[in-house]
């Protein structure tokens, strides 16, 4: 019925001020928990006792060894960069031209890499590639001989491998789905007119494909460029990249002013790189007749077609898979004979000193920390999404990369600005337990946004006004509406936020307390340490990081909504 | 008094009136349709009745109370929307009982008048079934059913029809003026479609530009246009400029000659006028023509066969193009080229007069 009292009604100017506060959330968050680290790294590779001082920076320009370092964390990112698109683009190709049966499923697997955390895809190179790993084992009994033939422990060769293996899924991804939606008649027009096949692909697929291409090079470039677990761990103490140099400098040598220097140059670098993909991505929506999928793809007809089908997709596969496969092998295998052994020890503590508690107590500091991070992930996440909603505006032109900007700055960097910032007044949290899940959501929460955004804005306004007109106040409306429309999308979110969390390496090496680490940090205690018992604890528990975050990305893959994945 | 008066309502966007001074009222009992072609800001009228859009000015009155300040959800009013806004997360019988659990009424009594909704736009059976698994027409109804469920005292349904292919709107159309009939209510109708208007209102708004430019009932309005505009608008398109050439009777020269009118109007001589001529004016003539006939003569430009009347279309020498509806009886059919005359009748003409006001520039 109508309640109708004059003056004292909700117009709808008061209750959107009121609105208009919870969207500082989000900003404030960042400002908090982003901004001001950066600021700190800023002023403290400037002025590392409150003056100028250009020490740290006349270190990195002078001497040698930087410049060393600098040529080869680009140089490797570049030969990674073009192994991957050797390795992706044939897998690109037939996912994009071809139905085949199991597809979706292949393709759903491809992605896989991209969910494993760092540690595990490092776990299972050494499982698969290590000195005791599954290709040396089966070599030395296979031609009977003394020694591991394959060496690639603390190479570049492992490295890039490893490299490989985490990027490809994001040549298959971006370059395949565009390639997919190509109408192939333009190709065909090609054909007609005289060229030949390959004529055809390099004068009319090829320049056509060339900004996806370029696109996805630049996230894999940049994606290897700060690569920090698999180089800690697959390439030794003698290789390292810019992000490897400044956890070293910040936490072995203590030397902030030095790591936050070098934390600023990388800044510079990576940027730079992100304003030419925004660039390039933006350039790419080219006016070209995209096809529905359907309608560019077909059955391999003849062998030859089969064979490119199968040799492709099957080398992906067991790139992809072998690498995963061998760390579970190795995590429950001792003496060629199966056990659970691994398992059993991670929740004892027979040293009593090295490890401080039994390894096990990781995961449960793990799931407390991804639970804390899920909670507040959602939270900055769902008030973010509403905020970026509406129609495009200045104020969103701002805000929607403002949002993602923390994914794209480098784990060690964020880790690093909690480390300067955030452990003395006027913000002290240095130990508190809110630390890991703040520096989490950081990561996470980008994602959440990614995934309630498509649902957002397909949302029709016209259902929140008939529930209105119905008599529906603005919380019901929420309630009956929007919550039951967003669930999913929702979950897919708290999922990626916990899978993020899970597996978060870089930040969490830096500012994790020794006494509460979390599965990454034990994963990378373990396997450097001595002995085959270590090792095996150290596989066991990746294993069990991997199951984790399998399970997540079958849930993902379940019930997202579109494209959750696009960056 | 009545029971739903909007006054002097002004609404711009980005400084572009999209209303300017709006008002009119409905009955009790009334169905009123606000009847313009698109973008002449009918749905944003409605959106503003509704509370889903402010005024700029102006005032929203409901049986006797101003509504301005009143959030939509308090308003109790219903709204039918053009694009439905089913729930896609419910199912049929779950989008029809929203508005009920709003209220917080008991279950039982939900259910009870869920069944007596879905019956009453004969949909029983469907309960269970997805929205979007629903035909249009199924589609439609639902959202009627919706809108009706919880008793709304104003009922507001902008463009219902809107989505749905010409047969289905044809039947769903006297559907739906016997529903609302046979419920009571007081509606606001929003179309642009006149033929959907006049089968549904008692009266009819026309509006172009913001601004309402006539309203009557629908005969009143058919009968005599307020403007060129709102007879072409109403497909009447037969317009013949003229002037007034004397008063008493008033007669009316124009290229087709000298017109004669009954009707008497507030006029000047030398006054520039435009005399409307229906399509059913023409009547073919073999100098039988009686006196207050006005005799056309002209080139037969096309002839097409529509079945219960022949659309005849002919050009006059001065160069304008009238079209007319011959009874189909008349053979053989004129054709094209022929020289043809037409007695037409006079009680098939009207007089419109430009209305000089602010709008009257606008008005093509």
């Amino acid at each position: 019925m109508l309640a109708i009292r004059k003056g004292t009604s909700t117009r709808p100017g008061g209750s959107r001020a009121a609105a208009r506060l919870v969207y500082l959330f989000p900003l404030a968050f960042l400002g908090l928990f982003f901004f001001y680290p950066l600021a700190k790294i800023f002023g403290l590779s400037l002025a590392p006792e409150g003056r100028l001082n250009l020490e740290p920076f006349r270190t990195l320009f002078t001497d040698p060894y930087y410049a060393r370092l600098l040529a080869f964390t680009a140089g490797q990112a570049l030969l990674s960069t073009f192994l991957t698109l050797l390795v992706g683009m044939p897998a690109a190709h037939v996912f994009a031209r071809y139905e085949f049966r199991g597809k979706s499923l292949l393709r759903a697997l491809t992605t896989i890499p991209f969910v494993m955390p760092t540690i595990v895809v490092a776990a299972a190179f050494t499982a698969f590639l290590g000195p005791q790993g599954h290709l040396n084992t089966w070599l030395i009994s296979a031609f009977g001989l003394d020694a591991p033939p394959v060496r690639l422990q603390h190479t570049l060769a492992l490295v890039l491998v490893a490299h490989v293996f985490f990027n490809t899924a994001i040549i298959v991804r971006l370059v395949g789905g565009f390639w997919a939606n190509l109408d192939p008649q333009v190709e065909e027009a090609a054909r007609v007119l005289g060229a030949g096949r390959w004529r055809t692909f390099r004068e009319v697929t090829l320049p056509i494909l060339t900004p996806a291409i370029v696109a996805a090079s630049l996230l894999v470039f940049l994606f290897c460029f700060t690569s920090f677990g698999i180089m800690l761990i697959l390439g030794g103490p003698r290789l390292a990249t810019i992000e490897v140099e400044i956890y070293r400098q910040a936490i072995p040598f203590f030397n902030l002013p030095l790591a936050a220097a070098l934390a600023l140059v990388q800044m510079v670098f990576t940027f730079g790189i992100m304003v030419v993909y925004t660039r390039i991505q933006a350039r790419s929506a080219v006016p070209l007749n995209l096809r529905p999928r359907e309608a560019t793809q077909h059955r391999p007809a003849t062998w030859g077609a089969r064979l490119v089908v199968w040799a492709s997709v099957g080398g992906l596969m067991i790139l992809l898979l072998a690498p995963l496969l061998a760390l579970v092998d190795r995590s429950v295998s001792l003496g060629g004979e199966y056990t659970l052994r691994y398992y059993q020890a991670l929740f004892t503590n027979p040293t009593q000193s090295f490890f401080y508690v039994p390894p096990a107590v990781a995961i449960r500091n793990s799931v407390l920390v991804a639970g804390g991070t899920v909670v507040f992930s959602l939270f900055i996440g769902l008030i973010s999404a509403y905020l970026l909603m509406g129609p495009p505006g200045p104020v969103k032109g701002v805000l929607d990369p403002l949002f993602m900007l923390p994914l794209g700055t480098s784990a060690v960097t964020l880790g690093l600005g909690f480390i300067i910032a955030l452990d003395h007044p006027p913000l002290n949290l240095r130990a508190s337990p809110w630390l890991l899940p703040l520096a989490h959501t950081l990561v996470a929460f980008p994602f959440v946004v990614r995934s309630l955004l498509p649902v957002l804005r397909g949302m029709n306004p016209r259902w929140r006004e008939a529930a209105g007109v119905m008599g529906a106040s603005p919380a019901r409306v929420m309630r009956e509406i929007d919550l039951p429309v967003i669930a999913r999308a929702l979950l897919v979110g708290a999922v990626f936020a916990f899978t993020v969390s899970v597996g978060e390496f870089g930040a969490t090496l830096l500012i994790a307390r020794p006494s509460f680490p979390t599965m990454p940090v034990v994963i990378y205690r373990l396997l450097g340490a001595q002995g085959s018992l270590n090792q095996g604890q150290g596989l066991a528990m990746s294993t069990l990081l991997m199951i984790v975050s399998a399970i997540g990305f079958i849930l993902i893959e379940r019930f997202r909504v579109g494209e959750v994945g696009e960056f | 008094m009545s029971l739903l008066e909007v006054t002097s309502v002004s609404k711009s966007y980005a400084e572009a009136a999209v209303l300017h001074d709006v008002s009119f009222r409905a009955d009790e009992g009334e169905i009123v349709s606000l009847l313009g072609p698109s973008g002449c800001g009918k749905t944003t009228l409605l959106r503003i009745i509704a509370g889903l859009e402010t005024a700029d000015s102006g005032q929203v009155t409901f049986d006797g109370r101003v509504v301005d300040g009143v959030p939509a959800h308090r308003r109790g009013f219903g709204l039918m929307f053009q694009d439905y806004a089913l729930f896609p997360h419910r199912d049929v019988v779950a989008n029809v009982a929203f508005g009920l659990r709003m209220q917080d009424l008991p279950r039982a009594q939900v259910g009870a008048r869920v069944v007596e909704m879905l019956a009453l736009v004969g949909l029983a059976g469907y309960e269970r079934r997805r929205v979007y698994d629903l035909s249009g027409g199924e589609q439609q109804r639902v959202a009627l059913a919706r809108s009706l469920a919880p008793g709304p005292r104003l009922l507001m349904l902008d463009e219902p029809l809107g989505s749905l292919d010409r047969a289905l709107r044809e039947d769903l159309m006297n559907e739906l003026r016997a529903i609302l009939n046979g419920v009571g209510l007081t509606a606001v109708y929003v179309t642009h479609d006149q033929q959907e208007a006049f089968a549904v209102a008692d009266r009819v708004i026309i509006m172009n530009r913001g601004r309402i430019v006539q309203q009557g009932t629908p005969q009143a309005v058919y009968r005599q246009p307020a403007s060129p505009w709102v007879a072409r608008f109403l497909g009447l398109g037969n317009l013949i400029p003229g002037r007034v050439a004397a008063l008493e009777p008033p007669r009316v020269d124009t290229a087709l000659g000298l017109f004669v009118l009954g009707e008497a109007h507030n006029l000047d001589v030398g006054r520039e006028v435009t005399v409307l001529v229906r399509p059913n004016a023409a009547r073919p003539t073999n100098n039988d023509t009686s006196e207050e006939d006005v005799v056309l003569e002209g080139k037969v430009h096309d002839c097409s066969f529509r079945g219960g009347h022949c659309r005849l279309v002919v050009k006059h020498e001065s160069g304008l193009n009238l079209s007319f509806d011959l009874p189909s009886g008349v053979e053989p059919l004129p054709q094209p080229g022929e020289t043809i005359t037409l007695a037409l009748r006079l009680e098939s003409m009207s007089l419109l007069v430009e209305d000089a006001g602010p709008s009257g520039g606008q008005l093509v």
